[in-house]
């Protein structure tokens, strides 16, 4: 199926998702998050596999892409969602897709989202003892980060 | 006086087996490397002498001047006394090995009852360092050696008897004579002890396919992680004496020993021996390894009964 | 011994920590084991020991001074990795490439997938113990695919070959008879290690019917690459989804049966036959042309996210980029394959030995540059 026709499905079942312009992204709410997710896993569009999830910091917002991919079907998918800066907490989506669990745990080491329901939301990457969330933009040690030379 | 020379020629004897035993297994070391390295299409070792030949006793000189570490933790009594009690029972072997017609230190009618009695001492060795040395790893690998010999023990001791029933007698001296006319290899059922021996005496000195005690890969070095210097010396050295005479044993009990036409006969068993040996190395750098419960499923539900089998049939034909 | 007394014996579980300094995990890696005896009851893995935060350095490099830090991701397969990063750009330019860059890169690429096959190889054959032999055969084909890169990028590791619109630089003269001749060296080679390995007894043992991976847990956990097809999916993006001048050669997908240790490591042989299939018939038909660069270094896309991936030795590779319209991305995300690959191994582990922990280990073949980033 292309894009369009997926999104047409997703629409006629959830009336709260937009479509991004420009890209192929569909934007949904994230209290609706588990159960589009859980659609989309069972058929007729069978996402048998949740491929990346990524955290973009925007200053004041945080937004979450998940990029989702059908095997069988050979189609895919980009979710976003936004979340606000005071309320960082999502709902886990590892009981549908298992690959969830590490991407989560990266997601919460890097960006400090917290995934509610996750079975082990530990620091992954850095220590397991690190003070603060390093990919989000105000994390900044201008001693340790050179800028380029161009 | 009669006893006075008798003991300083005991001691001179001693000392000809030390040296032979020190010179041996540095040739091994070095023959080692060799082989190994033309398997795998390079080189080895090939500037300390003529083609690396002095190498071994530049090793030796390292391994001499090596801090010796003792970890904290270690029970000190077991962990110490270990590589002696792996090295001494493969020196001790050495007694009854048949070099030539009259080379062999004392010529005991029970040959291959000391043979096998002495050589079983060296797994205790094995167990006190893999407990001495206060680690989990050694610990694992000290344990699996012991199931190891163990079991192997049973189609070795089984194999050597074949041999023994049809030369009538345990000397390894009367077992060569017994075979000046042809070698105990061309008997079908002396082909198939042979073989079962080689295995069982592979798996005896731990090496691959059956070196699970030292696996590397999965255990780092197995019993001998803590070793450092001139105690894991003592057990390379021991490893390499084991494959000489598990070798030099093969050469006697299958292999005609000593006979042979034109050239002497010390170096006809040399040569037997060190192609036993090369054999050996051979297999070592071609087959992965077998792994621990496969190990003990092939020792005894394999092995054993095959060696049962030709036990039967020997008795069969002899008695006809 | 009659069941009561056994119940009295008291035993212990055993914790035990493997790596991060261990012969047999393929890098830092540290496994943390409960053992019951030789039993595996559970496996926890600990990362992150070569994390170097390329995500966070990339938010302050322009992007083609970040080409050199994907090098390092999978450092045995740095051309896949320059490949998928400057395609992913691409995309987000718009931009076109020259087919004699298109069918280089293919060559390349192609080249450096059986350099990484012939490492996962040997190194799975020393873990299940013999010892060095298949490694130093693989590891001289290797020398041989290293000398070509060698001439044509002057690197032996870490290529940093291509660029946003192209590749550094242009074949030397010459080359592709060294290719040529590559490949009639290797082909029987191949059937060497199947010789020496393959159907031998004791390494049919080792890995047949080891690790198990079925083919919904396969999909579920999103493990690409050789150890999916081993799993019975068949599923490779040269195929599925192609990028590059892939529809134009003709070659095949090895699927496996089972899913065990020994599919995993025939289909990384037979990976081998296939690459050589492809750069054979790319070098025939190499077009003429440049393939440099001839758009600027400073590039200033924007969007709010693309997303491309490619076929990597190891599984796939994606890159999600953002860009704000100045020279240095504003968000760049690298899925790496061996992530997902190894989050599986905690629950294929359970029950078995620790000796089959190693096989299994070996036989995913997965790198630590990638992993931790």
């Amino acid at each position: 199926m292309r894009p369009d026709e997926v999104f047409a499905v997703i629409r006629a079942k959830f009336s709260e998702a937009k479509e991004e312009t420009g890209t192929n992204g569909i934007i949904i709410p994230k209290e609706s998050l588990l159960e589009v997710s859980r659609y989309l896993k069972n058929l007729p569009l069978a996402f048998d596999n949740l491929h990346c999830i990524t955290a973009i910091d925007r200053k004041e917002k945080m937004e979450l892409v998940y990029t989702l991919y059908s095997i069988r079907e050979h189609h895919g998918v980009t979710l976003k969602t936004y979340l606000t800066l005071e309320d960082l907490n999502v709902a886990s989506l590892s009981k549908v897709w298992k690959s969830a669990n590490w991407l989560e745990r990266e997601v919460y080491d890097l960006f400090g989202v917290v995934f509610l329901n996750h079975p082990d939301l530990r620091r992954i990457l850095n220590p397991y003892d690190w003070k603060g969330f390093p990919l989000r933009k105000d994390y900044s040690h201008p001693e340790l980060i050179a800028k380029p030379r161009l | 006086m009669l006893s006075i020379l008798g003991f300083i020629w005991m001691l001179i004897v001693g000392l000809i087996v030390l040296g032979f035993i020190a010179g041996s297994a540095m040739f091994l070391i070095w023959m080692e490397r060799k082989v190994s390295a033309h398997i795998q299409s390079r080189f080895g070792p090939m500037r300390v002498g003529w083609h690396g030949v002095l190498q071994s006793i530049a090793d030796a000189v390292k391994l001499l001047l090596k801090e010796d570490i003792r970890p904290a933790g270690v029970d000190k009594l077991v962990w110490w006394l270990a590589p002696f009690v792996v090295v001494v029972p493969s020196v001790m072997v050495f007694v009854v090995i048949p070099f030539g017609k009259s080379l062999i230190v004392k010529d005991l009618n029970v040959g291959i009852l000391y043979i096998m009695a002495v050589s079983s001492v060296g797994v205790i060795g094995i167990f006190m360092a893999g407990w001495g040395s206060n680690n989990k790893y050694s610990l694992l690998g000290g344990m699996r050696s012991a199931a190891q010999i163990i079991s192997y023990e049973i189609p070795l001791v089984l194999s050597m008897i074949v041999v023994a029933m049809q030369a009538s007698s345990l000397s390894m001296q009367k077992i060569v004579a017994a075979q000046s006319g042809h070698w105990y290899i061309l008997h079908p059922n002396l082909t198939l002890a042979f073989v079962v021996y080689l295995i069982s005496a592979t798996a005896e000195v731990n090496r691959t396919p059956f070196d699970i005690p030292e696996a590397e890969s999965e255990l780092v070095s197995g019993f001998h992680t803590e070793y450092s210097g001139m105690k894991f010396a003592m057990f390379f050295i021991g490893e390499y004496t084991n494959v000489f005479i598990i070798s030099a044993i093969a050469t006697t009990l299958f292999w005609g020993g000593w006979n042979g036409p034109i050239l002497p006969p010390v170096v006809w068993f040399l040569i037997k021996t060190y192609g036993i040996v090369f054999i050996l190395m051979w297999a070592r750098w071609t087959f992965p390894r077998v792994r621990v419960d496969q190990l003990m499923g092939f020792a005894w539900k394999a092995l054993t009964p095959i060696s049962l089998v030709n036990l039967a049939i020997t008795g069969w034909l002899l008695l006809r | 011994m009659d069941t009561t007394q056994t119940k009295d014996i008291y035993t212990e579980e055993f914790l035990i920590n493997m790596g991060p300094q261990h012969p047999s995990t393929h890098g830092v890696l540290c496994l943390e084991l409960k053992l019951d005896g030789e039993f595996v009851k559970e496996c926890t893995p600990h990362i992150g020991y070569l994390h170097r935060s390329m995500e966070k350095i990339a938010e302050n490099r322009t992007y083609t001074q970040f080409i050199p830090y994907t090098d390092r991701l999978d450092y045995v397969a740095s051309m896949n990795n320059n490949l998928g990063y400057v395609m992913a750009v691409e995309k987000m330019l718009n931009l076109e490439v020259s087919q004699r860059a298109q069918y280089i890169r293919v060559i390349v690429a192609e080249l450096n997938r059986i350099a990484s096959h012939l490492i996962a190889v040997g190194t799975f054959a020393q873990d299940l113990g013999a010892f060095a032999t298949p490694l130093f055969y693989c590891f001289r084909e290797r020398e041989k695919i290293l000398d070509i890169f060698d001439q044509i990028c002057g690197n032996r590791l870490t290529y940093n070959y291509m660029r946003i619109g192209g590749v550094q630089f242009d074949f030397p003269k010459g080359i592709d008879e060294k290719i040529k001749d590559f490949v009639k060296y290797m082909r029987p080679k191949v059937d060497d290690y199947d010789q020496l390995l393959t159907y031998n007894t004791i390494f049919l043992s080792r890995s047949k019917h080891i690790g198990v991976l079925p083919k919904e847990l396969a999909i579920s956990y999103s493990v690409t690459g050789p150890n999916l097809r081993a799993s019975g999916v068949k599923w490779d993006l040269r195929k599925d989804e192609p990028y590059l001048v892939y529809d134009k050669f003709e070659f095949d997908i090895p699927v496996g049966k089972n899913g065990d240790s020994w599919d995993r490591y025939k289909i990384r042989i037979e990976e081998i036959r296939q690459s050589l299939r492809i750069v054979e018939q790319a070098i025939g038909a190499l077009p003429e042309g440049d393939p440099t660069v001839k758009v600027g270094r400073i590039h200033k896309p924007s969007s709010s996210g693309i997303y491309f991936r490619t076929e990597n030795p190891r599984g796939e590779l994606g890159f999600y980029i953002v860009g704000d319209g100045s020279v240095c991305p504003y968000r760049l995300k690298i899925r790496s394959p061996s992530f997902s690959n190894l989050a599986v191994i905690p629950e294929l582990v359970k029950g078995l030995k620790i000796a089959d922990l190693v096989c299994v280990l070996g036989s995913f073949d997965i790198l630590m540059g990638e992993i931790d980033r």
